[in-house]
């Protein structure tokens, strides 16, 4: 369990004021002018030596993107973009950086700006997330009014922020459709290579990382990054903010060491599983996106990249969704596939007409009416999508019905039995109705 | 360079090669739908990915370039395979999706026959569905008068808005909704503004839109299909003629990067219900007043009697913009066998000498040496309305790099941002003195490009207009050992043949102007002039195709053959020579122009001298060798051209430059007698109410 001494966000629940004052008895904005005279590849191999990886889902190493900048600029600027678009279902940590440590980012955006040479960073929020635009903005007029950034602030490195306000789709997190919003076009994303660091926004080299992925960057540097390394196991090093939501007693977000088990995670922080450990059905441990674990082997499993991913699932976002046995598993993964069929963009063609074919023959399968054969079917629908689309977007549909199929084929088969059996226990719709 | 291995074959190609290029050189077919050379890559219909060894899955061909492959583990080439089990997967997987929203309605879809989507799903699809949900309906859509839609049909591979947004250069066609919902769309379904619109029909790679006007026509595998030159413009587009039987049932582009690249304007493409409407189909006389149906004998020996009972001085000869170059050979030909020297195709009125030099009348730089300027300088013209097809050449060459376009003349949308500069001749002497803030950019350009629209010739004082825009290339250095910046933009498809013809008014003969005017002549012939007014007193001999205003001012009307109708010669404003073939026969007892001609001479009393086409071809190339030369732009020497025009001098009139084309839709006899046309002339003029209304 992680010690409070070794906590990034002290103001995670809000107890404390958001303000400048506060963030910096906190912290914030410490000795920040000493860690960019350090120079831009210390910081770099500090971020590198941490271990640190994306906090946005997909765990690639903070410290190698940055690397992948162009070292000396061609002529181009660079920018820094930070991907507040929080809008994986169960995740809501980016969310309370922003409310209540935002000082917190907006030092990580000068640190990673400096070290990519970027001199304009741009944050874009959620377009549900207002009160967190406005706390977000607040602050970074405050840091601005301290001189902390600007285009003369105090730590001689020229450099601006904007708060840039989306407008609700869920596919505006995926970085290059986020670029294209940005840039004032429908958030589709965009063929990759050429890759952001290359050609981003503007066609500028850019970087796009997650809101913690850029908040924890102040506190690795002041502390160094062999600390940051130290917590946490071997290539799942750090802190990392668990979004605990769904059938325990008391969901919450909490800042724990990466690694921490799931049975100590719910038994420590969210005041256990409703129901007792008896109860637990099965776990979604990485946001909506990832395939679900069953309860025997999430139950003492690791929460880390690289254990979730040997399970099949993945940590992504790190948004724990807990079911029990009262859940109606069929009925709850249809209902994420509306999710994905409603969020497609509709640019490239497996995702678009495949999410909602997934989403339909779910729906079926909730009640039972389907054939056996179709389970495979929806399978290998599931196989058509994955891998075969220009985002993740279809990846991410299609895994929790690939995690469905896996670990509870005999639920589904049940219902199809069932509803052969008795296939008018509905009432049937008659024409004039 | 780098090295490929595509299915085992090694190829090596330029590293910005895409793998789709890189497999084609390859010999490997890739299936696609959203891909197209000439438009910006989507990538998003997927259906050409192919396996890359070594990469997680499997990539989209026609985005990922050959530079992004990666060698092998000891640095073998990479290796695409597009036959192995994981593409093959990929792609049954893509058009099982692309199939399961699209209705199964190939028996009733106008682009059965000719469907990529057909096609493909043949060569990479299985042959059962598994989706057992409802399809997907989406309301129809309107988008103008020339494209229908069945968007049930649309597999959203976004080509028709990439090629409006692109290549015509107007924002009409957009993308609405998310996911499944997502629908191709104008904006509240306002018709689509462009003169470029009928080609996303053919760009559209399943049935969604389809052309309006030959909606349930025909089959593809009914038409015969002949290749042939486009006579609306003076550009000369590359088409091809469709007929079933004897009638042209569909007229749709040609690849000719030299010209229009493969697109068409909408008026070469949907004039064809003009080829069939108000057609001239049996010889007319006029008797007391009145045109009555004759025999071709009888329409003779009228002509004759007239003929020969006028003072040679007093018969002329017009030849109108569709006229193609052999008829206008034998007219020229007859006419100085009557002894007269009054003949004339400058219909509007252009003060062009042929004697300046070829240069004084082309556009030498030729189009795609368009994509070489570096500034264009537009007097008098809209090419946007006059020559579509160079107008797309234009914005290509400014969406490659910066381009400074200045506009003399009467403001217009030219598709691609410009410097309007003024409205008349004053603005051309400002330029011309250096005293212009344009002045400075066509000076320091390099490859500057000075067009002259044909409607600034046409005035009173276009001589001196013609004089004064070549004395200011001349200054500003526009015509050099290896650029030709001067140019004149026709925009009837017969006038640069005829001026190469010398068919302009022999030693004291009459113009144009002076033909018409009324009492000047007793006998006129007029070959398919149609945009003037002829007065009163001549005896008329029309000889054309449609019942326009030159067959209502005719005495005598003798019918001949459109241009998909007969194998003519064209040379287009750049003063390429270009041949029409025939598609179908002209209807009724109409005949070919030349031979009408031919027949004439003999009733005449001056028989010309050949009796087949290739005779009189041998005649004409041995008189004007270059139009031998087809397809060929013959080189001329446009500096001493531009000399000789910069000394004519003359004084400039004040007025404004008026332009060339008033209605786009109208601007011959066989758009005027087209019905599709009439519907577009009314959309463009805001004449009818549309469906959102």
């Amino acid at each position: 369990m992680l010690s409070d001494q070794d906590r990034i966000f002290t103001n995670l629940y809000g107890l404390h004021s958001p303000d400048l004052d506060a963030a910096k008895k906190r912290g914030a904005w410490d000795g920040t002018k000493f860690l960019l005279h350090m120079g831009r590849d210390w910081v770099i191999d500090e971020m590198k030596g941490s271990g640190l990886r994306g906090r946005g889902g997909a765990g690639f190493p903070t410290g190698l993107k940055w690397s992948f900048m162009p070292k000396k600029s061609d002529g181009r600027p660079h920018y820094l973009v930070v991907n507040a678009d929080e809008s994986e279902p169960g995740t809501c940590k980016d969310r309370e950086i922003m409310r209540h440590d935002p000082h917190l980012l907006i030092e990580g955006c000068l640190i990673a700006s400096f070290a990519m040479a970027a001199h304009a960073c741009y944050i874009y929020i959620r377009g549900e997330y207002v009160a967190e635009k406005h706390a977000l903005q607040r602050a970074v007029d405050e840091a601005y009014a301290a001189k902390l950034v600007g285009k003369d602030n105090v730590h001689g490195y020229p450099f601006d922020i904007y708060v840039h306000h989306g407008a609700g789709a869920y596919i505006c997190g995926e970085e290059t459709a986020l670029l294209e919003s940005l840039e004032g076009k429908k958030g589709m994303p965009r063929l990759k290579p050429p890759f952001p660091a290359n050609m981003g926004l503007y066609g500028c080299p850019t970087t796009v990382n997650n809101v913690e992925s850029i908040a924890v960057a102040g506190t690795i540097l002041r502390r160094g990054g062999a600390w940051f390394a130290g917590l946490g196991g071997k290539n799942n090093t750090g802190t990392k903010l668990f979004c605990v939501s769904g059938h325990v007693n008391k969901p919450c977000n909490v800042e724990e060491v990466m690694g921490i088990t799931f049975r100590e995670l719910i038994d420590k922080h969210c005041g256990g599983m409703r129901g007792g450990w008896d109860n637990l059905l099965c776990s979604i441990p990485g946001g909506s996106s990832v395939p679900l674990v069953p309860a025997d082997q999430i139950i003492d499993a690791k929460m880390d990249f690289d254990t979730l991913k040997n399970l099949g699932s993945g940590l992504g976002t790190a948004a724990v969704i807990v079911l029990d046995k009262s859940t109606d598993i069929v009925s709850a993964i249809a209902r994420i596939s509306y999710f994905y069929k409603h969020e497609s963009c509709g640019q490239c063609t497996p995702c678009r007409e495949g999410t909602g074919w997934m989403w339909r023959v779910l729906n079926r399968m909730a009640h039972g009416r389907a054939q056996k054969r179709e389970i495979d079917m929806l399978l290998e629908v599931t196989k058509q999508i994955e891998g075969h689309t220009i985002c993740a977007l279809g990846d991410a549909a299609a895994w929790p019905v690939q995690g469905l199929i896996r670990h509870f084929r005999p639920e589904i088969e049940k219902r199809i039995d069932q509803y052969s059996r008795n296939p008018h226990s509905e009432a049937v719709p008659m024409a004039a109705e | 360079m780098t090295k490929l291995l595509v299915d085992g074959i090694e190829v090596d190609v330029p590293a910005d090669y895409t793998l789709l290029q890189a497999c084609e050189i390859a010999g490997a077919e890739i299936p696609r739908f959203c891909f197209h050379e000439r438009l910006s890559i989507a990538g998003n219909c997927r259906m050409c990915l192919v396996e890359l060894k070594g990469a997680p899955k499997p990539v989209a061909s026609c985005a990922y370039a050959v530079k992004d492959c990666r060698p092998g583990p000891n640095g073998e080439p990479p290796e695409v395979l597009t036959r192995s089990g994981i593409t093959k997967k990929a792609r049954e997987g893509v058009m099982e999706f692309l199939l399961i929203n699209h209705p199964l309605d190939c028996p009733i879809c106008d682009q059965g026959g000719h469907c990529d989507l057909q096609d493909q799903a043949m060569a990479y699809g299985v042959d059962s569905t598994r989706y057992k949900e409802n399809k997907r309906a989406v309301e129809e859509k309107y988008i103008g008068p020339l494209v229908r839609t069945a968007m049930n049909r649309c597999i959203h591979c976004t080509r028709c808005v990439r090629f409006l947004a692109e290549v015509a250069g107007v924002p009409d066609l957009g993308a609405i909704g998310r996911g499944e919902d997502m629908e191709i769309t104008s904006y509240l379904e306002n018709a689509m503004g462009s003169e470029l619109q009928g080609n996303v029909a053919d760009l559209c790679p399943v049935g969604a839109l389809v052309p309006k006007p030959q909606s349930y026509d025909f089959r593809p595998w009914e038409l015969s299909k002949t290749d042939s030159i486009d006579v609306m413009d003076a550009v000369g587009s590359a088409i091809r003629v469709d007929a079933r039987g004897r009638e042209v049932m569909q007229i749709g582009p040609r690849v000719n990067e030299d010209i229009n690249e493969e697109w068409i304007s909408d008026k070469t493409r949907q004039v064809v219900d003009g080829l069939r409407l108000q057609r001239l189909d049996r010889p007319f006389l006029r008797e007391n007043g009145r045109l009555r149906p004759a025999s071709w004998g009888e329409a003779f020996s009228a002509i004759a009697a007239k003929v020969k009972a006028a003072d040679p001085k007093r018969i002329g000869a017009l030849a109108g913009d569709l006229a193609g170059v052999e008829e206008m050979f034998a007219l020229k030909q007859l006419m100085g066998s009557l002894g007269t020297a009054n003949i004339d195709c400058r219909q509007a009125g252009e003060k062009i000498d042929p004697s300046w030099g070829r240069a004084a009348y082309t556009l030498s730089a030729t189009i795609p040496g368009i994509e070489q300027a570096d500034a264009i300088l537009l007097i008098g013209t809209n090419p946007r309305l006059e020559a579509s097809l160079l107008n797309v050449r234009i914005r290509k060459r400014w969406r490659m790099a910066p381009l400074a376009v200045g506009l003399i003349g009467e403001d217009a949308d030219l598709t691609y941002p410009h410097v309007y500069l003024g409205a008349g001749t004053d603005t051309l002497s400002e330029l011309a003195a250096g005293n212009h803030s344009f002045s400075e950019t066509l000076a320091n350009a390099e490859r500057p490009l000075v067009i002259v629209g044909s409607a600034a010739l046409s005035r009173a004082d276009g001589a001196a207009v013609l004089s004064a825009a070549a004395s200011l290339a001349k200054t500003i250095g526009a015509v050099t050992a290896d650029w030709n910046g001067f140019a004149v933009l026709h925009s009837a498809a017969a006038r640069v043949g005829a001026l190469d013809l010398g068919f302009v008014p022999g030693e004291g003969g009459l113009d144009v102007a002076g033909m018409i005017a009324p009492g000047a002549l007793d006998v006129l012939f007029n070959l398919g002039a149609d945009e003037i007014e002829i007065g009163a007193g001549a005896f008329v001999v029309y000889q054309g195709t449609h019942g326009d205003r030159g067959a209502m001012r005719a005495d005598v009307i003798l019918p001949g053959a459109a241009y998909t109708e007969k194998s003519a010669t064209f040379v287009n404003t750049e003063g390429r020579v270009q041949m029409t073939n025939r598609a179908g026969f002209p209807p009724g007892d109409a005949r070919e122009d030349w031979a009408i001609l031919r027949a004439l001479s003999d009733v005449l009393g001056y028989t010309l001298p050949y009796d087949s086409l290739g005779s009189l071809r041998r005649g004409l190339y041995a008189e004007h060798p270059h139009l031998a030369g087809i397809d060929a732009v013959e080189a001329s020497d446009v500096a001493a051209t531009v000399d000789t025009l910069a000394g004519l001098g003359g004084s400039l009139s004040k007025d404004a430059f008026a332009p060339a084309v008033a209605d786009f839709f109208m601007t011959n006899p066989i758009a005027r007698a087209s019905r599709v046309m009439a519907e577009c002339s009314s959309v463009a003029h805001g004449r009818v109410l549309q469906a959102a209304e």
